[in-house]
């Protein structure tokens, strides 16, 4: 672990050094860029400003998530339970998801308004996406071969349904669930921007329009970060669950 | 008590006539096997008993019941294992109980102990052998609530050495208890040595070209192969079959 953590770590801090160094050297503006340790500085200094809009960020987000993540594995079950309906609907799903999520945007604030309706439905858009089309896929491929044991032993729709098909979607529903999780947070940020009181996206605003590039850079650094926790949380339970998975050595 | 009578059993696949005319019979406690060329129809002989398809004519009986359509009336072990990677080797073993009724796990951690698998119980399929496996299956199907079992080439995908060690094991297990098995196979060898009696399948459509009763004592032991009232009986089934395969 250590190990393997020592590349990546050496490179970030090679890359901060030579951004440190390269901004004194020129005398870059900061409102240009800043150099890592004014931003550092920024981050520290004005964390009672700003604390409050990552309050809310993360709320919105961890709200927005958990909804789109109900709403995704209840699709992608209906879906597979009813075959036709999947047909029918499973295209305009794949079509749906070539509307870039920013001009749905404004059309979600002209019909819901700028409270937290449409912020949470911005999130929830773009994540059941992902963990749906997961699913489904997973839920579709189950063995053959097991799908014919259970079937040789007797076993009832429903039997197949929660002890065969349900488990072997899991690990899809996983890799589904990584991409939603780093979702979640741009779609939280884009929907602060359309017009909300707090937020990381309002901060973010207005640092730019008064040039505090510092602090873009702070936002930007705290959206990196929330996205990073929520998939290390992922990453974690999907660790405890499948823990019957053979490891990747034996595997590759 | 099982007893399973096929009575003029006929299926076909899309025109082609795979079954026809077919009619045999487990009695109590009676092993059985079905020697057939690849692609004779013995999987499908399973499926129809299984329930997975009717047949186009013909009846199954099971202790006097008709099974016609019914699933689940046997306990099945296929010819891959066909355990399911997310549940520890006990979960697996219990999982033909689980679908009927409350599984016992004393019974299911009993019989690991005596498949040798005791140290496997919390471990998960990829973590064993094929041999192991297939061993996890057998005792799969023997605790199933179903006393009639059916073998569909369990042990087709293992070296020799294997494989002669699981037919021992096999027979040791099964001469305790002695449940009505339907053992189907390729290899002449493997059918004298653990039946009661063999089945010879002729093919396209399949129908029972002859029946060999094997009547060597039991406990049987691996010198049997050696013997030359063995080797006499695998030369008949050869030639019976070379027969089949000549038509
Ligand atoms: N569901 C199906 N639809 C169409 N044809 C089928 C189906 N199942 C089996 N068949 C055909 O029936 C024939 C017999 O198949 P089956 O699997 O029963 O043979 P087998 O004797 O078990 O062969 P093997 O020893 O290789 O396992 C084959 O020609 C196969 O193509
Ligand atoms: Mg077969």
């Amino acid at each position: 672990m250590l190990k393997k953590s020592f590349l990546p770590l050496s490179a970030i801090i090679g890359l901060l050094t030579a951004w440190e160094t390269t901004s004194r050297l020129f005398d870059i503006p900061s409102w240009i860029l800043p150099a890592p340790v004014a931003i550092f500085q920024e981050a520290i200094q004005s964390w009672d400003n700003y604390r409050h809009h990552l309050l809310s960020t993360i709320s919105l987000t961890i709200s927005g998530l958990v909804i789109g993540i109900t709403i995704g594995i209840a699709i992608a079950i209906m879906l597979h339970l009813m075959p036709r309906v999947r047909e029918a609907v499973y295209p305009l799903l794949i079509m749906s998801q070539n509307i870039p999520i920013i001009v749905l945007a404004p059309l979600l604030v002209i019909w819901f308004g700028f409270g937290i309706l449409p912020k949470l439905l911005i999130i929830i858009l773009v994540c059941f996406f992902p963990i749906t089309v997961a699913m489904v896929d997973g839920l579709r491929q189950t063995s053959p071969e097991l799908v014919h044991y259970m079937k040789m032993a007797g076993a009832s729709k429903k039997q197949i349904f929660t002890k065969l098909e349900l488990p072997h979607a899991i690990p899809q529903m996983f890799s589904g669930l990584k991409i939603s999780a780093t979702y979640s947070v741009m779609g939280a940020v884009i929907s602060e921007w359309l017009g909300a009181q707090n937020g990381i996206g309002v901060y973010m605003t207005l640092a730019s329009s008064s040039f505090r590039t510092d602090r873009v850079f702070v936002a930007i650094f705290f959206i990196m970060l929330l996205c990073m926790l929520l998939f290390a949380v992922i990453l974690l339970l999907e660790k405890y669950l499948l823990k019957w998975r053979p490891s990747q050595e034996e595997s590759s | 008590m099982s007893k399973l009578v096929l009575e003029q059993i006929e299926k076909g696949f899309d025109e082609q006539l795979i079954l026809a005319d077919l009619s045999f019979g487990v009695n109590d406690g009676e092993f059985v096997s079905l020697l057939g060329p690849s692609g004779s129809g013995k999987s499908t002989i399973f499926h129809l008993i299984g329930g997975l398809y009717q047949p186009d004519q013909g009846t199954i009986y099971l202790n006097g019941q008709d099974i016609v359509g019914k699933k689940g009336s046997i306990s099945y072990m296929p010819q891959t294992p066909a355990l399911l990677p997310w549940r520890t080797i006990l979960d697996n073993v219990m999982l033909g109980a689980e679908l009927a009724h409350q599984p016992d796990r004393n019974q299911a951690i009993h019989m690991l102990r005596r498949a040798g698998l005791a140290e496997y119980s919390n471990r998960y399929p990829h973590e064993l052998s094929g041999g192991m496996k297939q061993r996890a299956a057998f005792v799969r199907s023997l605790l199933s609530p179903q006393p009639f079992i059916c073998l569909d080439e369990p042990f087709s995908a293992l070296d020799e050495f294997t494989r002669l060690e699981m037919q021992k094991w096999l027979l040791s297990i099964w001469e305790e208890e002695r449940p009505s098995v339907l053992f189907v196979t390729h290899n002449i060898e493997e059918a004298i040595f653990l039946s009661d009696r063999i089945i010879v399948l002729g093919s396209k459509p399949a129908q029972v070209i002859k029946e060999f009763d094997i009547t060597f004592n039991r406990p049987r032991t691996e010198d049997l192969t050696l013997t030359n009232e063995f080797l006499a009986i695998k030369k008949e089934i050869f030639q019976t079959l070379r027969g089949v395969l000549d038509d």
